[in-house]
C-alpha cells in the first residue's frame, strides 16, 4: 500500500498502480532477495520485521517457493513472478511501470534490498499424468507461464503457447518464449508482430490441432474471460491466473473479490488461479460461458 | 520485564494491542502469520445475521498516508460464523473481540444472543460507523439516540461486556459517546475510517466502485488522537480502544497517553501481517525507556500542557 513509506512502517513499496493502463514499457528484472525479503520468501513465521509489496503471485500455501506455479499477476496490478533460478538465490519479478510503486522499484540498483511477502495463493495445478497442455500469455501475464512451461516439460506433457500484446514491443521476450514448449504462436493487436488479432484467433485451431486437455493461462481479465469461453466451447479443462487489486495479500482486506461458486471469493487466498469455468463471468460484465455438452 | 497486560471492562488482555475489525479477517487467515493467543486479541470482521456479498469491486483505492476502502461488509453471517472461523479462534486460544453489524437495533440484539456465552468471545464490539453501507440511516453513531437505542437492545440480551465503535464523522462525538455509555456500553472503540472519496483524474471517475469509501491508515491518526483525548476527558474511567493509522510502538503509545486503554492496528495489518506483534514489541521497548511498568500507567505520564 502506498508508495514508498507513505505508511510509515514500511521501507520499500507497495504496489497499488492508478491506472491499468500503463505507458511505459515492461521492465525484466532480476532482484536478489537478501535479508529481510529472503527470510519472509521462507515462511510466514519469519522474523524479519517489516513487511511490504507481496508479490501475491505466488505458488503453493506460504512456506517454501515452488517453482511449479505461479500466480502471475494475482499480486498488485503489475506483477508477474517470472522464473527462477534457485542455484543463485535469486528469482525474477516482470512487472509494468503504472504509478509511484512500481516506478520506485524501477529505479532500484543491484543489491538494494527489497521487502517481499510469499509465496501466497494457490498455483496452476499440474496435470496427474503426462498431458497436452496450451498456455496462453497477454502481456506481461506471460512471465509466469516460463515457469510452468518449465514444469510441464519436465513432467513430460506437451506444451504449446499462445503469447500476446497489444504491440511487438509489449511482448515479453519472444525469443525465449519460443524456447517454451512445442510450438510458439504470437499475437498482437496491431499486428506489429506474429498474427494480427487476440490470443483467442489461433486458440481453437490450436486446441483441435493438438488434442490438449488442459489450458493455462494468464492476462489481463478480459483476455482470460474469453479463453476461458474459447476453453469451455471445445470442453478443455482451463485455469486462469487472475489480476485483482489488492490491499494485504493474505486474505485479510476483502479486496481482491470474485464471485466464484455463488459467493465472492478472495483471489489471494483462493486464487490467484482459478478454474475458468467456476468463475460467474456475466457478473463481471463478460459473456456467459457456453460449456460443450 | 516490562507487564504489556492490560484490564479491558473486566478482561484481561495479554497485550494492550488488538487487531482492528475487518482488518485481520476472520482471524483464521493470520494464523500462519502471527499466533493468535499470544496477542492482545482479536476484533472480528462484521458479522450479520445473514451473509452479505459487500460491494463490487474495486474495493480499495490507494490515497496519501493510507488508503480508501468500501468492501460492504463482507460477511457469511453469524450462524457460519461460530461453526467455521469462532470455533477455530477459541480452540487456538485467541482472545476474540466479535464485531456485530446489524440494519436494526432489534438484529443487533439477535446477534448479541447468539454469541452470548460463546467459548472465546471475550467482548463485542457493535459497528455502528461503517461507512459503507447502503442507507446513511444504518450508521447509527451519527446519531446519539439511535446508537442509545442499539446498545440498549444489545445489554439486554448478552452479558458479555459491549463496546460500541463510533464515528468521528460527527460534530459533537463526546454527545454520542455519553449517549452509548448512559444506554449501557462498557467502553468505546474509537475511530471508524471517516468517510472519503478519490477520483482518478484520467479516466474521470470514482477510484471505487462504491463511489465513497471509508478512510483509513496514518491519515487519519492525529483525528483517533484528538477523538480519544476528547472522550477521554469528557468520560474518565470509561475504557477506550484507540484505532486508527496505528503502525508502530510509539502510534499505540500515542493513543494510549491521551486515554485509551488499549489499541487496535487496522490498515497496518495489510503492509505487515506481524503489525499486531511488532506494534506490541515496540510499546514495550517505549514503556522501557518511558520508565513506565504498565500501559495503564501512560495516561497519568501525559502533559496536556506544551
Amino acid at each position: 500500500m502506498a508508495s514508498a513509506s507513505s505508511l510509515g512502517a514500511a521501507p520499500s513499496s507497495r504496489l497499488v498502480p492508478s491506472a491499468r493502463a500503463a505507458q511505459s514499457r515492461a521492465r525484466l528484472v532480476t532482484l536478489l532477495l537478501a535479508g529481510a525479503a529472503r527470510r519472509r520468501a521462507t515462511g510466514p513465521a519469519g522474523t524479519s520485521s517489516r513487511a511490504a509489496g507481496s508479490a501475491a503471485g505466488g505458488s503453493g500455501g506460504p512456506p517454501g517457493w515452488s517453482p511449479g506455479g505461479s500466480g502471475g499477476s494475482g499480486g498488485p496490478p503489475g506483477w508477474s513472478p517470472g522464473g527462477s533460478g534457485a542455484a543463485l538465490g535469486t528469482f525474477e519479478i516482470v512487472f509494468d511501470v503504472v504509478g509511484a510503486g512500481t516506478r520506485a522499484l524501477a529505479g532500484l540498483r543491484p543489491h538494494d534490498v527489497v521487502d517481499a511477502l510469499g509465496p501466497l495463493g494457490r498455483a496452476f495445478d499440474p496435470p496427474q499424468a503426462p498431458a497436452g497442455c496450451v498456455l496462453v500469455g497477454g502481456g506481461y501475464g506471460t512471465a509466469p507461464l516460463f515457469f510452468l512451461a518449465t514444469e510441464l516439460r519436465a513432467r513430460g506433457c506437451r506444451v504449446d503457447v499462445v503469447v500476446g500484446a497489444a504491440t511487438a514491443g509489449r511482448l515479453l521476450d519472444a525469443v525465449a518464449a519460443e524456447r517454451l514448449g512445442h510450438s510458439l504462436t504470437v499475437t498482437t493487436d496491431d499486428g506489429s508482430a506474429g498474427r494480427r488479432g487476440l490470443v483467442t484467433d489461433p486458440l481453437p485451431e490450436l486446441l483441435a490441432g493438438t488434442g490438449a486437455e488442459r489450458v493455462y493461462a494468464c492476462g489481463p481479465m478480459p483476455m482470460l474471460a474469453a479463453v476461458s469461453r474459447v476453453a469451455a466451447a471445445a470442453g478443455v479443462a482451463c485455469q486462469v491466473a487472475v489480476e485483482e487489486q489488492m490491499a494485504c495479500g493474505t486474505g485479510i482486506c476483502f479486496s481482491c473479490v470474485l464471485p466464484v461458486g455463488g459467493r465472492m471469493a478472495r483471489s489471494c487466498l483462493e486464487g490467484p488461479v482459478f478454474d475458468g469455468t467456476a468463475i460467474a463471468w456475466a457478473e463481471l460484465g463478460y459473456p456467459e460461458l457456453e460449456p460443450t455438452a | 520485564m516490562t507487564d504489556l497486560s492490560v484490564d479491558l471492562c473486566g478482561v484481561r488482555l495479554r497485550t494492550p494491542v488488538l487487531a482492528a475489525s475487518g482488518c485481520f479477517g476472520f482471524g483464521r487467515e493470520m494464523a500462519g502469520w502471527v499466533d493468535l493467543a499470544a496477542i492482545g486479541g482479536i476484533v472480528t470482521k462484521s458479522v450479520s445475521l445473514e451473509p452479505r456479498r459487500g460491494r463490487p469491486t474495486p474495493r480499495v483505492a490507494e490515497t496519501p498516508s493510507g488508503m480508501l476502502n468500501a468492501i460492504g461488509l463482507q460477511n457469511p453471517g453469524v450462524e457460519a460464523f461460530c461453526a467455521g472461523d469462532l470455533r477455530f479462534l477459541a480452540d487456538a486460544g485467541a482472545t476474540v473481540v466479535a464485531s456485530l453489524v446489524g440494519r436494526t437495533p432489534g438484529e443487533f440484539g439477535q446477534l448479541a444472543a447468539r454469541l452470548d456465552g460463546q467459548p472465546g468471545v471475550a467482548l463485542v464490539e457493535l459497528n455502528l460507523s461503517c461507512p459503507n453501507v447502503e442507507h446513511r440511516g444504518e450508521v447509527f453513531a451519527t446519531d446519539p439516540a439511535a446508537a442509545a437505542e442499539v446498545v440498549r437492545a444489545v445489554k439486554r440480551a448478552t452479558s458479555t461486556p459491549v463496546l460500541a465503535k463510533l464515528t468521528a464523522d460527527v460534530t459533537d462525538l463526546v454527545a454520542v459517546a455519553r449517549a452509548v455509555v448512559d444506554a449501557g456500553a462498557d467502553g468505546l472503540t474509537l475511530i471508524n475510517t471517516l468517510l472519503g472519496m478519490a477520483v482518478d483524474v484520467g479516466r474521470r471517475r470514482p477510484r471505487l466502485a462504491a463511489v465513497t469509501g471509508g478512510l483509513s491508515g496514518p491519515a487519519i491518526r492525529p483525528v483517533a488522537v484528538r477523538c480519544v483525548w476528547q472522550v477521554a476527558q469528557a468520560l474518565p474511567g470509561v475504557p477506550i480502544v484507540g484505532t486508527g493509522g496505528v503502525v508502530t510502538g510509539e502510534d499505540a503509545a500515542e493513543l494510549l497517553l491521551v486515554g485509551a486503554t488499549a489499541v487496535a492496528v487496522g490498515t497496518g495489518s495489510f503492509i505487515n501481517p506481524r503489525a499486531v506483534v511488532e506494534v506490541a514489541d515496540g510499546l514495550e521497548r517505549y514503556l522501557d525507556a518511558q520508565g513506565a511498568g504498565s500501559p495503564a500507567e501512560l495516561p497519568a505520564m501525559f502533559k496536556a500542557e506544551r
